[in-house]
């Protein structure tokens, strides 16, 4: 089933606040193996993805139908233990190639005072055999 | 610190392995659950060879490969097309190796040219990370 062209300009706020924790990061760190102590770099992917998920959701879209695409995040500041992060994803494109939908999309990611901390852009692919 | 770098510089090759197992972990901290991570029979029934791993796990992986070259510098910028997939079997795993060199540095950022294979095969597309030069 297509996406609906419409939802070009809809906004999908992700459900909750995130807190960077020092387990949240830990446990994402180590699946990784990221040295150090700072907050891996592609992190906010939690946050883009709650976005994702809610936006998937409403559109009543299968996840495991979805492939990634591509992923960008462009950073304001390096993301810190105790940031309270907010992600709103908003879809910005949409077309169909081969049967498959090509979903863009860019997400907000902004900390408690309202600043935005990263924005990331993603491309997600909608298809595959049933 | 030693983070000043050269446009031309090549970076030592980084060789990451990844398991299931890794992926199961990282689902759990990522709270990306999509089964085509973890389930074979799902995997292929969307047309996939098999289990693959998260687009944003290889991505982490080059986040990885950038911290150990810079020691940790700043990251302004990160990303990449997921034009192939990592397949990862059930037993073992998938090497994935980061290769990158200093494509430019100009006003305090260096720009890092990459590539990053699996199996001698390009799994990312356009693959971009720009850090602060801490020694600008």
């Amino acid at each position: 089933m297509p996406v609906d062209l419409s939802l070009v300009g809809r906004e999908f706020p992700a459900p909750a606040p995130l807190t960077i924790t020092p387990e949240r990061v830990g446990a994402f760190a180590a699946a990784v193996g990221h040295p150090g102590t700072g907050v891996p770099p592609t992190f906010p992917i939690v946050l883009a993805f709650d976005a994702m998920m809610a936006f998937l959701d409403a559109e009543e879209i299968d996840l495991h139908r979805i492939v990634h695409g591509e992923q960008r995040f462009a950073y304001a500041r390096p993301l810190a233990v105790g940031d309270e992060l907010t992600a709103t994803l908003t879809v910005t494109g949409l077309r169909q190639i081969g049967g498959a939908d090509i979903i863009a999309t860019a997400s907000e990611i902004t900390d408690a005072t309202g600043a935005v901390v990263c924005t990331g852009k993603a491309t997600l692919v909608h298809g595959g055999a049933s | 610190m030693s983070s000043t770098f050269t446009a031309g510089d090549v970076l030592e090759p980084k060789t990451f392995t990844i398991t299931r197992a890794d992926l199961v972990a990282y689902a759990g901290a990522s709270g990306d659950q999509n089964p085509i991570h973890q389930d074979e029979e799902v995997a292929r029934s969307v047309g996939l060879p098999g289990v693959i791993a998260h687009g944003m796990y290889t991505l982490a992986l080059v986040g990885r490969a950038v911290a150990e070259w810079t020691d940790g510098a700043e990251v302004v910028d990160l990303g990449a097309k997921f034009t192939s997939p990592v397949v990862v079997p059930a037993e073992g795993g998938a090497e994935v190796v980061v290769a990158g060199t200093v494509k430019s540095v100009a006003d305090g950022l260096a720009t890092l040219a990459l590539e990053v294979t699996c199996d001698g095969t390009k799994v990312l597309g356009m693959p971009r990370a720009v850090v602060k030069d801490a020694g600008a």
